[in-house]
């Protein structure tokens, strides 16, 4: 299990990097945290020609709440520094909520946002977040720059978006209004697992304490992450009682077909689906509760 | 003899060693000029080998040699069976033993089709790509019963059918068994056992030295000395010119002692070819393909019990994988149809199984080694007539103990050591009573749970009794002898993987020797150190290789004694032998030191009596006339999620009975490891293979090895009944830990989840959230 | 492909190498076979297993998913550092030891450098963050309870030294 040759480049700077990925295109991959791109490659699954280093490349990496309207994300920042951001996991209770599954301490110590987004796995927690909180992808290139919506960025398994001279530098959420409340779950084989089934729950209420918003976005259970926002949209104008949560844990299980795999099969992942969805918009609704 | 060590948690001589990066493990082995291999490896299970083009692997800079079965020439021969089939009447036994290199069919996904020699192991595994392999690919058998129908195709052509063997053992009179039953239950049972995965894989270092024609091997293998047997036969040279090594190792737990393994048989081999060193590293990927499994076994199994829930008679038809190759023989299946018995009075048993080749890994015994399969069985029947009798599982198992006066017990069928199956001893009820309250099961029962319940909890109580065959035969050996500096080396030729050897003989031989246990310097795994044994399986090494260290260490006491009883002109009577030094009684200033004893013993003048040896030291050897049986029963209280069907242990307790013990922390840590194993096959190892034999969950991401947060602290208590077949009274604990886990988490999850729904038969190992959830949506359909 | 190599220099355990290494060689590699430091050991080469844990910069990362190009200018900690120079054990190494946490030895290593990073964030950690802090290492040996019995051991042993 020893990875294919392959030339190695630490880039000195973001337009270093975007420079050598224009020059290399589809052969080269950019290795930030390597967590997922390296066991592959020592698989030979992954058999780049040319891995841009991009962990020495200065101002990838942290979280800038300077502009009050959103919490931008650098993409080279590390599971682990979010964790200990006690600001930023207020902010954005998923985090605080999915960090902890997101496989083990040493992976997290070296494991960036921006990898994990760009690789696109569709039973990690971190797309189906950014979908739920509607994220916008900053993308760069040696020749612009552009962006896009977290839910139009995943378009396939392992895959988004992206081209193949761009980068995915930062992801912007927005900041959540008052009287949020949000929650992520999953089952997982065991604790650090990919998800069998995860969901995101954000949810907004009224000055009368009635659903205003609602996002709900799943992982583990289709080629991308999947929004299944459209479900939840009955409960907007309405209280949360135990019938009308119960009512898009139902609208959930038919809006999904998941495939199943070697851990679960289909109908677990669809009956799950539906378990998470009530227990995370209860969640994220007792906690809006208890926040306003 | 004053026995300060035995019997105390002693801490482990070999810690620091471990502990601070200086323990030699097989990878780390660096030899001048060393070369590295790796395989080519079948990505079908099944098919026939049309070419195999190598001649762009041989171009590529860095690479040395490739081989294929060809070019082994004479060398290539299938490999020797490890354990021929036991002396039962009407035995059926088809021998077909792995071959060193795929020749003209591949049978399981993994099998070596070519061997590249490289610089390094990264161009080596470069080569691979390069070679072009021409494949006519076949249908693959993976399922057991349609490999024995008619219109399979086969394993191994030449046989004409899948079967590799066919046994059946019979015990009294089933038929008037079931003539007199109150109540006869029959299912089919599924049991599926997993991948040994420890965390160092397999490796091999062989190194040619033409100039003094040796040949040393390093191995990480369970059994050195059978290694070198092997491999001086198979390179035509003496075994004392193959030195083989198995250095540290990094857990083995039953597979890594199957042989030969190809690579075991090919570096050796190509090193005299090449002389050249040698280096194979079997990574991660290929140990899920390239080292051996245990997996599944199909019974549909019967009872007859009385109204009482006195069990009168068993049967067992079973099938059982044993995967494309058989070379060790009928260990697994044999143990399950004999460990099937269990603790208990069975009056009548009839079991027949058939062995069936697959395309699928070799199978050879893993922690357990088929007593899971047949313990499983027995369980769950016993749960399954205490429901339909509304007796309690407690009592139903407690009716049925074998009584303690009823040892040595005959159960008159054959076990895996030809021996007949017999219980040398055992005091099982007073076991069961221990595990019963250690865990709190009638307080459980009575109490905690209908309010559990009543809150909407599914908690569920579980308690599994099993036997486990130890210590078998055929024999061990020890040197023992005391070095000029007084320190003691015992040698013995079992291997080691992380057991405690180096502690737990070290704290026979100190008693005898009257040192401090780190005093003793303990060898394990070396056959120029030792040069006869057998290896370290069955739960054996202790009682085995225990035995003849302290008969060794006894001799050399004696000797001693007898020293210095000249020496000091005194009678042996008027001796003791204490804190490294033999002094007269009362006179502790008048002593000879051990060290000194030992120089004396060689001496450079005068002669050696005849009738005395030189050197202060001794080799024996012990074999026992048959297994010694150990018990235990555990029992465990679980919470299933009613919604997501996920598992959380609550409570965890194993009493065992494994007769004297010498050293309880050790013990206690077999017992730990052996419970996690078993976690893991109840609930999360599983290996899922499609229908063409592809595994599709080769990596440890994929197939679950229980961390930290699945297993569950365990509480522990101990019976001890000494073994009569031996001096120190041992009986084995390797594999004790992993065996009852699988129907006591099924008789558990049953008892949590079987409230206010049809019942649900657990009948099958392993489960899974997702397959709680498939059979009680099952159970719930109307 | 032609490999590249690249000049890196590092330090392990306070002592600075020199080497030219192949772009993809594994730290993991490198640090066992190049440096010899073979305390480092390897289990799965695809981050699970845990056993190849060492601390980059002080913190835990699995040396089998870096290159060794990437650890250039790096501090690097091994389990080969870890005994002070007189030989005397780490308050976790003699923990393991004085609780039977290891058996054949092999993940230790990785354990002792995940957990020496551990009790030096969480100096008073419970159970259950033992355990949490744990599960990215396998052990299939122990069953883990005697690991995580050091631990606790270890933290107090510490804390009480720190005190």
């Amino acid at each position: 299990m020893k990875p294919a040759p392959f030339n190695y480049i630490a880039a000195s700077s973001l337009a270093h990097a975007l420079s050598l990925k224009a020059e290399h295109g589809d052969e080269a991959r950019f290795l930030a945290g390597g967590q997922s791109l390296i066991p592959a490659m020592n698989f030979r699954l992954a058999r780049p020609a040319v891995l841009i280093d991009i962990n020495g490349v200065g101002h990838l990496a942290g979280v800038d709440r300077s502009n009050r309207a959103e919490i931008r994300i650098g993409a080279l920042t590390r599971y682990r520094d979010l964790e200990r951001d006690g600001d930023f996991l207020k902010a954005c209770s998923l985090f605080a909520d999915a960090l902890p599954h997101i496989a083990h301490p040493q992976i997290r110590n070296r494991g960036t946002i921006g990898g994990n987004l760009s690789h696109a796995d569709p039973a990690s927690e971190l797309p189906a977040i950014a979908v739920a909180m509607e994220a916008t992808m900053r993308i760069k290139s040696a020749t612009g720059e552009r962006q896009m919506a977290a839910s139009e960025f995943f378009v396939g398994v392992l895959s988004t978006d992206l081209q193949a001279h761009e980068m995915l530098v930062e992801i912007a959420f927005p900041t959540p209004k008052p009287r949020t409340g949000a929650c992520f779950m999953e089952v997982a084989r065991r604790r650090g697992d990919f998800a069998l089934v995860g969901i995101a729950v954000v949810m907004t209420l009224d000055d009368a304490r009635r659903c205003s918003t609602v996002r709900l976005a799943l992982c583990g259970v289709g080629e991308t992450a999947v929004d299944v926002s459209k479900v939840a949209f009955p409960l907007i104008g309405q209280s949360c009682t135990t019938e009308t949560i119960e009512a898009v844990a139902a609208g959930v299980r038919d809006a999904i077909a998941p495939s199943g795999n070697v851990h679960a099969s289909a109908d677990y992942q669809r009956h799950i689906a539906g378990v998470l969805a009530v227990r995370a918009i209860s969640a994220a609704h007792q906690r809006v509760r208890h926040a306003a | 003899m004053t026995t300060r060590f035995f019997g105390a948690p002693i801490k482990r001589n070999e810690d620091k060693k471990l502990l601070t990066g200086q323990a030699l493990f097989i990878d780390d082995v660096e030899l001048p000029g060393m070369l590295h291999v790796a395989f080519l490896r079948s990505q079908v299970a099944h098919a026939r080998i049309q070419h195999i083009d190598v001649s762009r692997a041989l171009k590529r800079p860095g690479v040395v040699a490739v081989f294929t079965a060809d070019d082994l020439g004479a060398y290539w021969k299938p490999g020797p069976l490890l354990v021929p089939p036991p002396p039962i009447s009407g035995i059926v036994f088809n021998q077909r033993t792995q071959v060193p290199l795929a020749k003209d069919k591949v049978r399981h996904v993994g099998e070596p089709l070519a061997i590249v020699v490289a610089e390094s192991r990264y161009i080596a595994e470069d080569a691979l790509d390069d070679i072009e392999v021409d494949l006519e690919i076949l249908r693959a058998v993976v399922d057991l019963e349609h490999g024995l129908g008619t219109s399979s195709v086969h394993v191994h052509d030449d046989l004409g059918s899948n079967i590799s063997a066919h046994v059946r053992q019979i015990k009294g009179d089933y038929r008037c068994a079931v003539a007199k039953a109150d109540l006869v239950l029959k299912r089919r049972f599924h049991y599926e056992h997993g991948i040994s995965s420890p965390i160092e894989t397999r490796g091999v270092v062989a190194q040619w030295n033409a100039r003094g024609s040796q040949m040393t091997v390093w191995d990480t293998t369970q059994a050195p000395v059978f290694i070198r047997n092997g491999l001086a036969a198979m390179l035509g040279l003496s075994e004392r010119q193959v030195r083989v090594i198995a250095p540290f190792v990094g857990g083995g737990f039953g597979p890594k002692i199957m042989m030969f393994y190809p690579e075991e048989v090919a570096l050796p081999w190509i090193s005299m070819r090449l002389n050249r060193p040698l280096k194979w590293i079997e990574d991660r990927l290929e140990h899920f393909f390239a080292t051996t499994h245990e997996r599944g076994q199909i019974h549909d199994a019967e009872i007859a019990v009385d109204s009482q829930g006195r069990i009168l008679g068993i049967k067992d038809v079973f099938l059982h994988d044993t995967g494309a190759y058989n070379p060790y023989g009928l260990t697994v299946p044999i143990n399950s149809q004999c460990t099937l018995l269990g603790p208990y009075v069975v009056p009548a048993y009839d079991s027949t199984f058939t062995a069936v080749f697959t395309n699928l890994p070799i199978v050879t015994p893993y922690r357990g080694a088929g007593r899971q399969h047949g313990v499983f069985v027995i369980e769950r029947l016993l749960d399954l007539a205490a429901g339909e009798l509304n007796i309690d599982p407690a009592e139903i198992r407690r009716r049925n103990l074998i009584p303690p006066d009823a040892f040595p017990y005959s159960n008159e069928i054959i076990y895996q050591d030809f021996q007949p199956l017999e219980y040398d001893s055992g005091n099982y009820e007073p076991v069961l009573d221990k595990a019963l309250e250690t865990v709190g099961y009638n307080h459980f029962i009575k109490h905690e749970q209908p309010k559990l319940r009543a809150q909407g909890r599914c908690v569920g109580m579980g308690v599994a009794c099993y036997v486990e065959g130890t210590g078998i035969g055929p024999y061990e050996g020890a040197k023992v002898q005391v070095q000029a500096n007084g320190k003691v080396s015992v040698a013995t030729g079992i291997g080691t993987q992380g057991q405690g050897h180096f502690t737990s003989f070290a704290q026979i031989a100190a008693d005898q020797l009257g040192v401090d246990v780190t005093e003793v310097d303990v060898v394990t795994g070396d056959t120029d150190q030792f040069y006869w044994g057998a290896g370290t399986f069955a739960s054996r090494g202790a009682v085995v290789a225990g035995n003849a260290v302290n008969e060794a260490a006894r001799v050399v006491r004696q000797k001693a004694l007898k020293l210095a009883s000249d020496a000091f002109e005194c009678s042996e009577d008027d001796l003791v032998i204490a804190d490294g030094k033999v002094s007269i009684v009362g006179i502790p200033q008048k002593f000879i030191r051990l060290g000194e004893l030992a120089q004396r013993a060689n001496p450079m003048r005068g002669a050696v009596k005849p009738g005395t040896e030189p050197g202060l030291e001794a080799t024996q050897y012990f074999g026992p006339p048959s297994g010694a049986t150990a018990n235990g029963v555990h029992a465990v209280i679980l919470e299933i999620d009613p919604l997501t069907f996920e598992l959380k242990i609550l409570k965890y307790v194993v009493v065992h009975d494994c007769g004297t013990v010498i050293n309880p922390m050790i013990l206690a840590g077999q017992i730990h490891g052996g419970v996690a194993q078993g976690i893991g096959n109840a609930f999360y190892e599983k290996l899922s293979f499609d229908d063409q034999g592809q595994l599709l969950n080769a990596s440890l991401a994929d197939y679950l090895l229980p961390t930290a947060l699945e297993v569950p602290r365990m509480e522990l208590a101990h019976i001890t009944t000494p073994s009569p077949l031996n001096p120190l009274g041992i009986k084995g604990a390797g594999e004790a830990g992993a065996i009852p886990v699988g129907p006591l988490f099924a008789q558990a999850i049953e008892n949590a989840l079987n409230v206010g729904r049809k019942k649900v038969e657990l009948l099958e190992i392993p489960l899974s959230p997702s397959r709680l959830f498939e059979l009680t949506r099952m159970a719930d359909q109307p | 492909m032609q490999p590249d190599h690249h000049d890196i220099e590092l330090k392990v355990n306070g002592t600075t190498h020199r080497r030219g290494v192949e772009s993809r060689m594994l730290l993991s590699d490198f640090l066992r076979h190049e440096l010899l430091l073979a305390g480092t050991h390897v289990g799965c080469e695809h981050g699970v297993c845990g056993a190849c844990t060492i601390l980059v910069n002080g913190a835990p990362v699995r040396s089998c998913l870096m290159l060794a190009a990437q650890a250039n200018g790096q501090q690097l900690s091994t389990v080969e550092g870890l005994a002070n120079d007189t030989g005397e054990l780490h308050p976790v190494q003699q923990a393991m030891h004085d609780h039977h946490g290891l058996q054949c030895g092999y993940c230790t290593p990785g354990i002792l450098m995940t957990m020496t990073a551990f009790l030096k964030e969480n100096p008073a950690p419970s159970e259950e963050e033992v355990r949490e802090a744990l599960s990215g290492n396998l052990c299939r040996c122990t069953g883990y309870q005697n690991i995580v019995d050091a631990m606790m051991a270890a933290a107090q042993a510490m804390r009480a030294a720190a005190s």
